[in-house]
């Protein structure tokens, strides 16, 4: 195992007023609770606002989690904990091994950094190749890695199209050798035609670098794709839980059946949107429903689910469910 | 009966990077009581055909040929007091992002309100009887009471349904939707692509439907016209184009959809990246992309090729050898 989440839990304030005064919070995530294992691809899927990116941003601790903690396990079995106690070396080790490849290629390239710049630079902050010509050997190599011409590190980021631009960000994240890449929505920014080539760039370099991934994303085609496992989420808790194939194939939760009925098709002969019968739309995370989240929407809610938050419970070895339908 | 009829419509820009030909040469037509889908990705020059057909492009910098008919009559050139009368009346519109298609500083009530107050004869307590109407059609829970809230207090998939109820309201010959599902949940795509649906069927409306998301069409059009760098290269019906699609692009977009046998599968997919529009190259568009090209797309641009039922493509493949005659074959 690589990363172990429990009981991570994430409110933001919300200030109002002269003096800022708390006035309520959005509760991005309730309690999730999730395992990352070594070279796998965990994908979290929900809609928006379900709480999957503040989740990977918790990970690379771009937000430092409200409650709950993270225990990261090392090559050697060392375990140490994520959180405010952490020593300085563990804590680079950390973000050494945890990556990001982040969802707009616009905005995540420093406008004013050449490639080379943008690659260079966590290469020296951990001082991985001290002398300068194997450095920059190392940088065409990146390049070259994820498709990419060696001339272009002297040119800067606006010169590249999307595509191109996700693979700098790609290459960015490899440059360290990390053990795991959190993929915040890495291909919804781009062509149709693009996204293809960006998800083979990824597949291939998880089995030649042996890495995990964390797979964020709003597209469950996709996400089934990628997957080893995978996590559903909604309104800041996890739904339903487990290998991609069991998911898929036997999916439990009232939530994840509706999802899956609502990709369209692409079979005109087979039009199956005018079956979704889902009322309503998410509630507000600064307010959310008592009991289960999604008992406002669920076509098969009742009583008890209005009264109590159901938690994860196992169905098999590879899949769990929060929903109260599985309680005996 | 064709309701709008585009032909040999050319919208090309001025820009210091030179002249950029974002929609050259295409021709199309609506007819009556038909969801018409214009494919592509971006750039392709399908939200520039949309918006010249509504009179939305400033001239200068942009620079319109051609004919665009609507009902036998000529909008190209039209003045643009002739065009405030079409606009919303004739030919309704609903944008992609909800939210930025409203100003927050007025009730979602007033707005519709002054939208449909330009066409309509009623007067203020009628017109709002008849939004209120609109919006309870369109599945908007306690309307009489969102009348009066505000754009912010609104979700997305909320204000994109009460764009339909406000366009629909001045009951419109022609829908334009330019990519309205983009921006929303796939759970809430699918009650507004279901509502659009019905509302189509109930008012007879003909839509053409924007978008990039071939699952998308395949719900809801019933002709296709896929685009690329400016041009229309292939036209069909919906299930002959899934079946039969003949252009090089138009297999790879169809190709690059996820198959859930395939998990973790290389995926297949189209080399190469969109040509930026004021670098789009010689011949066939599509050509330093496609995995048939030969000598002649690269020199000259195809025409058009016309099969049965409808379905046309532009593409050297399919012509016959008198069309290419006078350059090499190799």
């Amino acid at each position: 195992m690589i990363l172990k989440g429990t009981n991570i839990k994430k409110y933001f304030p919300i200030r109002k007023g002269v003096f800022l005064q708390t006035a309520g919070y959005v509760k991005a995530l309730e309690q999730v609770d999730f395992e990352l294992n070594e070279h796998e691809t965990l994908g979290v899927v929900g809609e928006s606002g379900c709480g999957k990116t503040t989740l990977g941003r918790v990970i690379t601790l771009i937000y430092s989690a409200t409650k709950g903690h993270l225990a990261y396990t090392t090559p050697d079995h060392h375990t140490s904990h994520i959180d405010k106690t952490i020593n300085k070396h563990d804590l680079k080790r950390y973000r050494r091994d945890m990556q990001m490849v982040f969802q707009d290629p616009f905005s995540s390239l420093d406008p004013r950094m050449t490639i080379g710049d943008i690659l260079r630079e966590p290469l020296d902050i951990h001082q991985i190749y001290p002398n300068r010509n194997e450095r920059d050997e190392y940088i065409e190599y990146l390049l070259s890695r994820v498709g990419l011409y060696p001339e272009y590190a002297i040119r800067y980021p606006h010169e590249f199209s999307g595509g191109q631009r996700q693979r700098i960000s790609i290459a960015r994240a490899i440059a360290l050798k990390p053990r795991a890449i959190v993929c915040d929505e890495p291909t919804s920014a781009l062509d149709v035609s693009v996204q293809s080539q960006i998800i083979n760039l990824l597949q291939e370099l998880k089995e030649q670098e042996r890495m995990a991934y964390f797979f964020i994303s709003h597209d469950l085609d996709l996400v089934h794709h990628i997957s080893d496992r995978i996590m559903v989420m909604y309104l800041g808790s996890v739904m339903e839980e487990g290998s991609a194939y069991e998911v898929f194939n036997h999916a439990s939760h009232p939530y994840t059946r509706v999802l899956m009925k609502s990709i369209p098709h692409w079979d005109p002969k087979q039009r199956k949107l005018g079956s979704v019968h889902l009322k309503g739309e998410p509630p507000s995370p600064i307010n959310p429903p008592k009991g289960c989240p999604f008992n406002t929407r669920c076509p098969k809610a009742y009583d008890r689910c209005a009264r109590e938050m159901p938690t994860l419970k196992r169905l098999n070895n590879h899949h769990s469910v929060a929903c109260w339908l599985y309680t005996d | 009966m064709s309701i709008i009829q585009v032909e040999r419509l050319k919208s090309h820009f001025k820009t210091d990077e030179g002249i950029v030909k974002a929609v050259d040469d295409i021709s199309f037509e609506l007819r009556d009581n038909e969801i018409l889908a214009l494919v592509g990705e971006s750039g392709c020059g399908k939200s520039v055909t949309v918006q010249t057909i509504m009179g939305l492009l400033k001239c200068p910098p942009a620079i319109i040929e051609g004919s665009i008919k609507y009902l036998g009559k000529e909008l190209i050139g039209m003045s643009n007091k002739a065009y405030q009368r079409l606009r919303g009346k004739e030919i309704g519109m609903i944008f992609q992002e909800p939210m930025s298609a409203f100003d927050p500083l007025y009730t979602v009530g007033e707005q519709a309100c002054e939208a449909v107050s330009v066409h309509s004869k009623l007067d203020k307590a009628g017109i709002r009887d008849k939004i209120i109407a609109m919006f309870n059609k369109v599945g908007i829970p306690e309307a009489e009471s969102r009348y009066d809230e505000y754009p912010h207090q609104m979700s997305g998939g909320m204000l994109q349904r009460m764009l339909i109820a406000m366009t629909l309201a001045c009951d419109p010959n022609v829908l334009i939707a330019d990519e309205p599902t983009t921006a929303l949940d796939v759970t809430i795509q699918a009650q507004v692509l279901n509502l659009m649906r019905d509302l189509q069927k109930e008012f007879n409306t003909s839509i053409i439907f924007i978008t990039h998301d071939l699952g998308v069409v395949a719900e809801l059009a019933d002709r296709i016209h896929v685009m690329y760098a400016g041009k229309i290269v292939e036209k069909a019906q919906v299930v002959e184009l899934f079946d039969r699609p003949k252009h090089p692009y138009t297999k790879g977009l169809l190709a690059s959809r996820l198959k859930r046998d395939l998990k973790g599968q290389i995926l297949p997919f189209i080399k190469g990246t969109v040509p930026r529009a004021f670098e789009f190259p010689k011949g066939c568009r599509f050509h330093p992309r496609c995995p048939h090209a030969m000598e002649i797309c690269r020199q000259r641009d195809p025409e058009p090729v016309v099969f049965e039922n409808g379905h046309s493509c532009s593409c050297w493949l399919y012509a016959s050898n008198n069309n290419i005659d006078g350059v090499d074959k190799t």
